[in-house]
C-alpha cells in the first residue's frame, strides 16, 4: 500500500511538470487556436537563460527566475512577430511545421552555444525533503506542485475574470469578430505568446534541479504534454493540470506495475483512446457545429 | 509557347496534357535508365534514396496534399513495410510474396489509424498520429521475438526469383525506379478518377464534399490505406538498401524528414514530392561539402579584399569551428522548415511553375496570381 501511495505521488509531481508544460500549449490554443509544437524547446530555452543569469553571472536565485522569465517573454513576443503573425491565418499546418522548425532550430542552437553537457544550478530547493508519515517528498518536485497550481489558478481567474482574458477568448472565437468589437488583435496576439514563453520559462527554471538543463530536455517533455494537453481538452486551463496529473499517475503506476516498456507508451495509448472516445477533453468546449 | 486546344472533355484529365510532355518525361526516364551507367556508385546510391524518399513522398502527398489529412506518423508505415520485410524474409518467404505482402499488411494499419481520424481533424490528427508513432516504435524495441528489439534486425540480400539484387547494384536502382515509376502513376491515375476527385473535395470542403454525397468515413480511411501501403512499399526498398533495421531509425525525426519532403517540394502536385526527395537527400552531402569548402574560400576572399593574412586564418579557422559544431545539421533544417513555409509556400514546384508563367506571360506576370487567400482565424469548434 505505502508502494502504491509513493508512486501515487511521485506520479503526481511528474504529473505537475506535464502540466505546467501543457499550460503554454494551452494557453496559446485557448487564444489563437494554434498549436505551438516549441514549447518544450522553449522550456529548455528558459532553463539555459536561468542557467546563463544564476551559473555563470551569479545573479541571486530568484533574481535570475525573474530575468530568465522576462528575457523569455520578450523572445516569445519576437517568435510571434517574426513566424508566427505573417502565417497566422493560413492552413493551420503550416504553423505547426513552423514551430517544428523552431524547435529543431532553437535545441541545436542552444546546444551550440551552452555545449551538449547537463547543466546544474544550485536553488533553495535543491536539497530538502519534505516528509508526511512514512511518505518522502523532495523539494523540488514540491516547488513543481506548488507553482502549477498557482500558475494555473492564476491564468484561470487571467482569462476568466478580466478585461485582456476577455478579449483573448474573444480573439480565438473569431477573430474578425473581435477586431470589429476593437480588440487590438495582433497586440492580444502578441501578449499571449509572451505569457505563454514567461510560463515555459517557469516551468524551465523549476525543472532545472530535477532533470537538469539539457538542449533535448524540451523534445522529450514536450512530446508528453501532449497527452495531458488533449486529455485535459486543448484550450481548457484546470484540463491542462488534470491532465497532466493524470498522465503523470497513469505513467507511474505503469512503470511500476506493468512489464517493462509499458511506461512509454501508457500516456499514448491512454491519448489516443481519448481521442476516439472523446476528442474534446475532458474540460475541453464540444466542437459539434451548432446550427 | 504552345496553347492547348480542347476539344474534348477527356483532354482535362488526361496524364499528359500535350505531346510536348512525351518528349520531356521520355527524356528524363533515358536518363534516369542510363545514369547508374554513367554515374558514380556513390550518386547512384544517392539517387536510390531519393527514389525511396520520394515514394514516400507521393504516399503523404495523396494523403496529406490532397486529402488534407496532416500525419506525423508515417515513418512507422515505412517502419511496418521493412519489417514485415525483414521477417518474411527471414522465414524464407521470397520477394514476390512479401513485398504485396508488406504493403497490404501496412494498408490495413493505415486504414485503422484512419478510422480515429474520422472524428478527428487539424491539430488533434496530427496529435494522434504522433502517439501512434512513439506506440509502433516503442512495440518495435520491446516485441523481441520478431523484431530483435533494440539489437535491431539484418535483412539479406534481396532475392528476386532467384536473381540476386545486392543493395549498391544497378538491378536494385533500376527495381526502385521501377517502384517510383509505378507509384507514380498510380497516384497520377488515382487523382484523376473519381476516388482522387472526392479526395481534393474533402480537402477542400469537408461540409460541401458531404453534401456533395462524399461518403467523408469511406474516403478518409481509403486514403490513409493508400498512403500507408505505398509507404510500406518504400520501406521494403529501404530495409533492403539500408541491409539493417533498429526502431531508432524510425522515429518522429524521420516523420519530420517526409513532411518536409513535401512542404519543400510543394503540397499540391506529385512533381513536388519528387523534388522535395531530391532537396531531402541531397541537403545532406551538399551541407558537409560546403563545411569544407566555405571556410576556406571565405578566408581567400576576404584576404583579396585586404584583409591581413592572420586575420583571414582566424576567421577560416572561426567558420570551419562553426561548421563542425555538432547539431548545425538540425539547426539548417529547422531554418530551412521555417524559410519554406514564410517565403516560399508552394515549395519548389511552387516556384518553378511561377518561373515558367513569368516566362509565359513575359511583360504582363502579376505576383497577384499565385496570392495565397488569407482568412482570419475563426474558432475550430465552430467549424
Amino acid at each position: 500500500m505505502l508502494d502504491f501511495i509513493q508512486q501515487l505521488v511521485s506520479g503526481i509531481a511528474l504529473g505537475c511538470v506535464y502540466g505546467l508544460i501543457a499550460l503554454g500549449f494551452v494557453l496559446i490554443y485557448k487564444a489563437t487556436e494554434v498549436v505551438n509544437f516549441a514549447q518544450g524547446d522553449l522550456m529548455m530555452l528558459g532553463g539555459f537563460f536561468v542557467f546563463t543569469f544564476i551559473g555563470l553571472m551569479g545573479l541571486d536565485y530568484w533574481l535570475g527566475f525573474l530575468f530568465a522569465v522576462c528575457g523569455m517573454a520578450v523572445f516569445g513576443m519576437a517568435t510571434e512577430r517574426i513566424l508566427v503573425r505573417p502565417i497566422l491565418g493560413y492552413p493551420q499546418f503550416s504553423i505547426v511545421m513552423a514551430t517544428i522548425g523552431l524547435g529543431y532550430f532553437l535545441r541545436s542552437i542552444a546546444g551550440m552555444i551552452w555545449g551538449t553537457d547537463d547543466l546544474r544550478i544550485e536553488t533553495p530547493f535543491s536539497a530538502g525533503v519534505l516528509k508526511v508519515g512514512d511518505l518522502v517528498l523532495a523539494h523540488d518536485k514540491l516547488s513543481v506542485i506548488v507553482a502549477t497550481v498557482i500558475l494555473c489558478v492564476v491564468l484561470y481567474a487571467f482569462f476568466n475574470y478580466t478585461r485582456m482574458g476577455t478579449a483573448m477568448r474573444a480573439t480565438s472565437e473569431n477573430m474578425l469578430a473581435a477586431y470589429y468589437m476593437g480588440i487590438p488583435v495582433k497586440r492580444v496576439v502578441s501578449l499571449i505568446w509572451a505569457i505563454s514563453a514567461a510560463v515555459a520559462a517557469c516551468a524551465g527554471v523549476l525543472l532545472a534541479p530535477i532533470t537538469f538543463i539539457h538542449s533535448n530536455v524540451g523534445l522529450v517533455l514536450g512530446l508528453k504534454a501532449f497527452p495531458a494537453a488533449v486529455l485535459g481538452g486543448f484550450g481548457s486551463i484546470p484540463g491542462a493540470l488534470v491532465g497532466g496529473l493524470i498522465i503523470g499517475v497513469i505513467e507511474s503506476l505503469a512503470g511500476f506495475y506493468l512489464p517493462q516498456g509499458w511506461k512509454d507508451i501508457a500516456p499514448y495509448i491512454v491519448l489516443l483512446v481519448m481521442l476516439v472516445v472523446r476528442p474534446h477533453g475532458l474540460f475541453g468546449p464540444s466542437m459539434r457545429k451548432k446550427v | 509557347m504552345r496553347f492547348v486546344f480542347k476539344t474534348d472533355y477527356d483532354q482535362d484529365i488526361r496524364i499528359l496534357k500535350h505531346s510536348g510532355y512525351w518528349w520531356s518525361y521520355g527524356v528524363l526516364l533515358a536518363v534516369l535508365v542510363a545514369a547508374p551507367f554513367l554515374l558514380g556508385s556513390y550518386l547512384q546510391s544517392q539517387l536510390v534514396f531519393v527514389f525511396i524518399y520520394a515514394i514516400v513522398g507521393v504516399a503523404l502527398m495523396i494523403l496529406t496534399g490532397f486529402t488534407g489529412q496532416a500525419s506525423l506518423g508515417h515513418a512507422a508505415f515505412l517502419a511496418i513495410g521493412a519489417y514485415t520485410a525483414g521477417f518474411l524474409q527471414s522465414h524464407g518467404v521470397p520477394f514476390i510474396v512479401y513485398f504485396p505482402t508488406a504493403a497490404v499488411l501496412t494498408g490495413v494499419v493505415g486504414a485503422l489509424v484512419g478510422f480515429p481520424a474520422l472524428r478527428l481533424t487539424g491539430i488533434y490528427l496530427v496529435i494522434a498520429t504522433i502517439a501512434f508513432a512513439f506506440i509502433v516504435e516503442e512495440v518495435l524495441a520491446r516485441w523481441e521475438s520478431v523484431t530483435h528489439g533494440n539489437e535491431g534486425m539484418r535483412v539479406r540480400t534481396l532475392d528476386l526469383v532467384g536473381v540476386p539484387v545486392p543493395r549498391d547494384s544497378a538491378s536494385f536502382y533500376f527495381l526502385c525506379l521501377l517502384v517510383l515509376v509505378g507509384t507514380v502513376l498510380l497516384a497520377l491515375n488515382l487523382l484523376r478518377s473519381p476516388t482522387g476527385r472526392a479526395f481534393v473535395a474533402i480537402r477542400d470542403s469537408e461540409t460541401a464534399g458531404k453534401s456533395m454525397g462524399i461518403d467523408l468515413a469511406a474516403y478518409k480511411v481509403k486514403s490513409f490505406a493508400i498512403s500507408a501501403a505505398i509507404t510500406g512499399m518504400a520501406g521494403v526498398l529501404f530495409a533492403h538498401k539500408m541491409t539493417f533495421i533498429s526502431p531508432e531509425m524510425f522515429t518522429l525525426l524521420l516523420s519530420i524528414e517526409f513532411i518536409m519532403v513535401i512542404i519543400i517540394g510543394g503540397a499540391f502536385g506529385v512533381h513536388g514530392a519528387i523534388l522535395g526527395a531530391i532537396f531531402m537527400v541531397m541537403i545532406d552531402p551538399f551541407l558537409t561539402a560546403l563545411k569544407d569548402d566555405v571556410p576556406v574560400l571565405a578566408a581567400s576572399v576576404a584576404s583579396s579584399f585586404g584583409m591581413a593574412q592572420d586575420a583571414a586564418t582566424l576567421l577560416q579557422d572561426k567558420l570551419s569551428k562553426i561548421g563542425s559544431a555538432a547539431g548545425l545539421k538540425g539547426a539548417i533544417y529547422g531554418l530551412i522548415i521555417m524559410m519554406f513555409i514564410l517565403f516560399e509556400p508552394y515549395g519548389l514546384y511552387g516556384r518553378w511553375l511561377k518561373v515558367k508563367l513569368f516566362f509565359q506571360l513575359f511583360p504582363l506576370y502579376k505576383r497577384a496570381t499565385f496570392k495565397r487567400q488569407k482568412t482570419y482565424v475563426k474558432s475550430e469548434r465552430n467549424r
